[in-house]
């Protein structure tokens, strides 16, 4: 029996001519749910939703036990830091790579682990980096080490909106295999919104197309990718603009 | 030429007189340095870092503040001081007190301003990656202050400028009363008036020499930052 994370029922979020709507899903933990869709179709504002940033206009959202509704969306801290997101655009401290990936740890209060630190570096290739500025990194660099410091914690929900959209195969493999590992050990849910299908195939347990703020499809990846069940998903995977 | 060889002289002696005008200088400039850094970098982070309804109000009201008169805040304070002023039962007018109060009221709003500023500048993204993180707000409001730490540096930079150099309001609260509110700025007004120019240039000097000397350790306790090489 999986272990739910988060348990969704008619969540909407609008803005002037656009509203996102999930009706009813359930997301597990160790769980990597790939989300795919054009620009626009709602996902980043889904992923803001679940990293407790935004509130909804309507719906629920039960985190582990928490209830959480418009007018009672703000979670307590202890389970907000159990969440992270890993953006598109890392933004680094102007420090070096170390205070960076260590600032979850310090803010958390937390003793600073360095065999679990030097890890997750070496997993990551940075090893060599530690001392170096982050304004010196690389844009590949910098996402490596931005999904360092939000693994360093290691949160129950791993949120990653489009993380390698901008990065060279050999960076996106690192990542990919970081994430996938991290996900096998730790048991995470996490959610990976990104524009690459094939990526999506590769890394994700279950997958979901979304447009213009509905759900297309879900289905668990030999499904979606083999056997779609949504004519949308079959023009999506064929590379028709079905959008 | 002869007041500067007597403003040398006067420096290389140990004059009590002078020694404690220096004392005074640097007790009320220290304690109203403090309490403006203390008001006026929470309060410019605050207004860099947030949206409220209000808020062009209240950066007109801290830029009008920037530019005011020192002259008619030391009228302000004085009128409040007084003995039938709203606080004139705390018996602080010629004293240090009002000294540090007027000059606390004339660097708040120019480090609150030029801390705005600098905090503005940080990358949003930034802040909001750092809340992902679980950084509460504080929090992320400390490292958006230390991003910006170079802007904040010259902020309290311009209200250390800003107060030390003061005269205005110093001599309308203090009184230029000797051994008790008479600083550094007053006492070169007072030399002057006198014809002691001597002595009123070697104040000057020491004026000079201590603002050289408190900003330059100011920038050495930044330095890394401030000339960091991309």
């Amino acid at each position: 029996m999986r272990e739910k994370s988060f348990q969704i029922e008619g969540l909407q979020k609008k803005y002037s001519g656009f509203a996102l709507k999930i009706d009813r899903l359930n997301l597990y933990q160790g769980e990597i749910f790939c989300l795919l869709g054009p620009s626009g179709a709602g996902k980043t504002t889904f992923l803001r939703l679940l990293n407790f940033l935004e509130e909804p206009d309507e719906g629920e959202v039960v985190y582990h036990g928490y209830r959480f509704f418009p007018g009672n969306y703000t979670p307590p801290l202890k389970v907000m830091r159990g969440i992270t997101t890993v953006f598109q655009r890392p933004a680094l401290l102007k420090e070096n790579v170390w205070n960076n990936i260590t600032y979850p740890l310090k803010i958390r209060k937390q003793k600073i682990n360095q065999n679990g630190i030097l890890d997750i570096v070496e997993e990551l290739g940075i090893k060599d980096l530690l001392k170096q500025k982050s304004n010196t990194l690389s844009g590949g660099e910098a996402q490596r080490v931005a999904l360092a410091r939000a693994l360093v914690f290691k949160p129950r929900v791993l949120l990653l909106d489009e993380p390698t959209a901008n990065l060279d195969p050999h960076n996106i493999k690192i990542i990919e295999n970081m994430v996938t590992k991290y996900a096998e050990e730790e048991k995470p849910a996490v959610v990976w919104i990104t524009h690459n299908h094939f990526q999506s195939k590769r890394v994700g347990h279950r997958i979901c197309l979304m447009e213009d703020g509905d759900i297309i499809e879900i289905n668990d990846n030999d499904t979606f990718f083999n056997r779609p069940e949504q004519p949308k998903t079959r023009a999506f995977l064929s590379g028709e603009m079905f959008y | 030429m002869e007041g500067l060889s007597e403003s040398m002289q006067l420096l290389l002696e140990v004059d009590p007189y002078v020694y404690n005008i220096i004392g005074v200088s640097l007790r009320v400039t220290g304690m109203a340095l403090l309490f403006s850094t203390l008001i006026g970098i929470p309060l410019g982070t605050l207004l860099g870092l947030t949206n409220f309804r209000g808020k062009p109000v209240v950066t007109a009201l801290l830029y009008t503040g920037m530019g005011f008169p020192p002259v008619v805040i030391g009228l302000f304070v004085f009128i409040m001081f007084s003995s039938v002023g709203p606080m004139g039962h705390l018996g602080w007018l010629y004293n240090i007190e009002a000294i540090i109060t007027a000059q606390t009221i004339i660097a708040f709003p120019l480090i609150a301003g030029f801390t705005m500023a600098a905090v503005m500048q940080v990358d949003r993204n930034l802040i909001k990656q750092l809340q992902a993180l679980g950084a509460t707000k504080l929090q992320a409001a400390w490292s958006a202050i230390k991003e910006a730490r170079v802007g904040v540096l010259v902020a309290i930079i311009a209200g250390f400028g800003g107060i030390i150099s003061e005269v205005g309001a110093v001599m309308l609260v203090g009184g230029n009363i000797e051994g008790k509110t008479r600083v550094l700025t007053t006492a070169i007004v007072l030399e002057t008036r006198q014809g002691n120019f001597g002595v009123a240039i070697a104040f000057g000097l020491i004026l000079l020499a201590i603002t050289f000397l408190a900003n330059l350790s100011m920038i050495y306790l930044q330095k890394k930052h401030l000339f960091e090489q991309n």
